[in-house]
């Protein structure tokens, strides 16, 4: 079997024995990007260089002796939106892309700490707004399992590369869905913590009351170790949760005998593709031959979840990207008479269409007269919203959705509508408004072999129940072991 | 409520970005339509409700106020389109 179709956990365990190297994996991981990223285009940048002069310098370590990080030669992609120090992070988008990173993200940091190999960053849609990861200046990625569809959005290129075994390991970032849908769409899992829980440091900001950076896995097991080695306190966000560090991987065995899942009526509604409703009930009778307890609940303002979103991101990224204005980064338009004019110039020049649109929308619910009739409504029905999870976790310990209403949809599908696509988000979105953690796991395929993943929503900081119900699903069902025909 | 061309140049004018003739008939089109989608938010009585502006119940957040020094800012500068050592170079601001 080649290095780079394994997981984390079975590489750390050959590193562990000497029986393969550090550069071992990363070249394996490198054949495999040069062999298939022409059809899956999933990568901004990609650096072998140095990911070898990384893994040769754990190696060398591990020779010697010395202590080694929890992640230790394990290749890892990062999506464009995280600061690494001397390295390009763009957002997928022309205004960013000549910006050097100065710092590094406290994730990369802590990957850093944890000798974590890294080989490049993942494509995305433009400063993270999309649901397909087609609006990037680096072009469309593909979704490894027919690349005529989309792989989701915006980690869509976090995604694919996972789930195309050209890297062990990515990191994402979920505003209103960006890591759970794509998880859904590649067949691989997508874990978006609780707000807080995971510092946002280093963090390109889309609408930073939504915004959490989790991991995307090919695994349950890979996901709560790539938590583990990312979350915890952070001092330079003030969002930072105080917590103890927490071992996710520790407790990820123990029996769901007795837990209670909540399945909310709403989520069950017209316009959910019926292969999708079929493989989701499926799912929820095998977890309850596992043990647990279904119980039918209600939340009742999630109709209302897509139209608060999109006031509170938008109005959140109208005001976050007001600092792209040509002086401090990236690009500058080449000619302008005066200072008001450069700044007009280079942002209609340097963001897309949909930036635009969304800080167009943002600008205008945020503006003089309207403030109150769009923003201030918005944030009143995001308190519903959370009032409607408090009343569910009353009577349940986590609850399960589909993630998408449907399979991956084809490439340029969506993207002359972006109601159409807005609502693609419509069952991952109040996770976000509501702060909650949510992970996406696999749990079918469709007719056409398209992957269908299904989302599990804890309570806040209950990252430990959903994995702990996302791996006694896994291990019970074959899908972690299948993958995409890319040859 | 009809979001006209004319919105579309008040608000653009607001958030510093132009728009074109073309780009102007679509995005007033595209945006009228997601304001009548976001209007059913109207539906729900929200009189009575406190709005949520964030989801941790935290205050504002102290740190002793020590002089830092910031390894990063001259490369920070550097990253600018135009620079003149540690200065932003910019077009003129005033006539």
């Amino acid at each position: 079997m080649n290095l780079f179709s394994k997981t984390a956990a079975e590489l750390l365990e050959l590193l562990k024995n000497r029986d393969i190297s550090a550069r071992e994996i990363v070249t394996s991981v490198f054949n495999r990007i040069e062999s298939v990223d022409s059809k899956v285009n999933a990568f901004a940048q990609t650096d072998k260089e140095s990911a070898l002069k990384q893994a040769d310098a754990i190696d060398k370590k591990r020779s010697a002796g010395e202590p080694l990080g929890m992640l230790a030669g394990i290749p890892v992609a990062l999506k464009d939106n995280l600061c690494r120090t001397g390295y390009r992070t763009s957002c997928g988008s022309k205004i960013l892309s000549s910006y050097k990173a100065v710092y590094n993200a406290t994730v990369v940091q802590k990957l850093i700490t944890a000798d974590a190999v890294f080989i490049g960053n993942a494509n995305m849609d433009e400063f993270a707004m999309g649901s397909s990861c087609e609006r990037s200046i680096y072009g469309a990625t593909h979704n490894p399992w027919n690349i005529s569809c989309a792989p989701g959005g915006s980690s869509g290129g976090s995604a694919a590369a996972v789930a195309a075994d050209e890297t062990i390991l990515a990191l994402g970032s979920d505003t209103g869905g960006s890591i759970r849908q794509p998880a859904s769409f590649c067949g691989i899992v997508g874990l978006k913590p609780t707000y807080g829980l995971v510092s946002r440091f280093g963090l390109i900001a889309y609408a930073s009351s939504l915004d959490q950076i989790g991991p995307l896995t090919k695994d349950v097991y890979d996901s709560a170790l790539l938590l583990e080695n990312i979350s915890g306190y952070d001092p330079s966000d003030s969002t930072s949760i105080k917590q103890n560090p927490f071992s996710y991987t520790s407790t990820l065995k123990e029996s769901i005998k007795g837990l209670r899942i909540g399945i909310p009526q709403e989520y069950f509604i017209g316009g959910l593709d019926s292969e999708v409703a079929s493989h989701i009930q499926s799912a929820i009778k095998l977890l309850a031959e596992c043990g647990a307890e279904i119980i039918d609940i209600s939340l009742p303002h999630t109709e209302y979840a897509v139209a608060t979103y999109y006031i509170i991101a938008t109005a959140e990224a109208s005001s976050n990207l007001a600092r792209f204005d040509g002086v401090r980064y990236g690009y500058r338009t080449e000619e302008s008479s005066d200072l008001h004019d450069m700044y007009f110039k280079t942002r209609s020049e340097g963001f897309g269409d949909e930036v635009k649109r969304r800080i167009l929308l943002g600008t205008y619910v945020l503006s003089s007269g309207y403030y109150d009739a769009y923003y201030k409504k918005a944030q009143q029905v995001r308190t519903l919203i959370c009032r409607d999870f408090e009343n569910a976790f009353q009577k349940v310990d986590c609850i399960i959705t589909p993630t998408a209403p449907s399979p991956a949809f084809k490439i340029s599908e969506k993207i002359d509508d972006p109601l159409t696509m807005y609502l693609s988000d419509i069952f991952t979105i109040s996770v976000n408004l509501a702060g909650l953690p949510g992970i996406s796991i696999p749990c079918g395929f469709s007719s056409s072999r398209l992957p269908i993943g299904m989302q599990i929503i804890g309570k806040p900081l209950g990252e430990q129940t959903i994995l702990r119900c996302a791996y006694t699903f896994e291990r019970n069902t074959p899908f972690r072991t299948m993958k995409p025909t890319l040859e | 409520m009809a979001f006209s061309e004319k919105d579309v140049d008040y608000t653009a004018a607001l958030a510093r970005i132009h728009v074109s003739e073309d780009d102007k008939k679509v995005f007033a089109v595209q945006l009228e339509h997601i304001l009548a989608y976001v209007n059913k938010l109207n539906e729900l009585d929200t009189q009575q409700v406190e709005p949520t502006a964030h989801i941790l119940p935290l205050k504002n957040v102290f740190r002793p106020d020590t002089a830092m020094k910031n390894p990063a800012s001259d490369a920070a500068v550097q990253q600018a389109p135009y620079f003149n050592d540690t200065f932003y170079r910019v077009p003129p601001v005033i006539e």
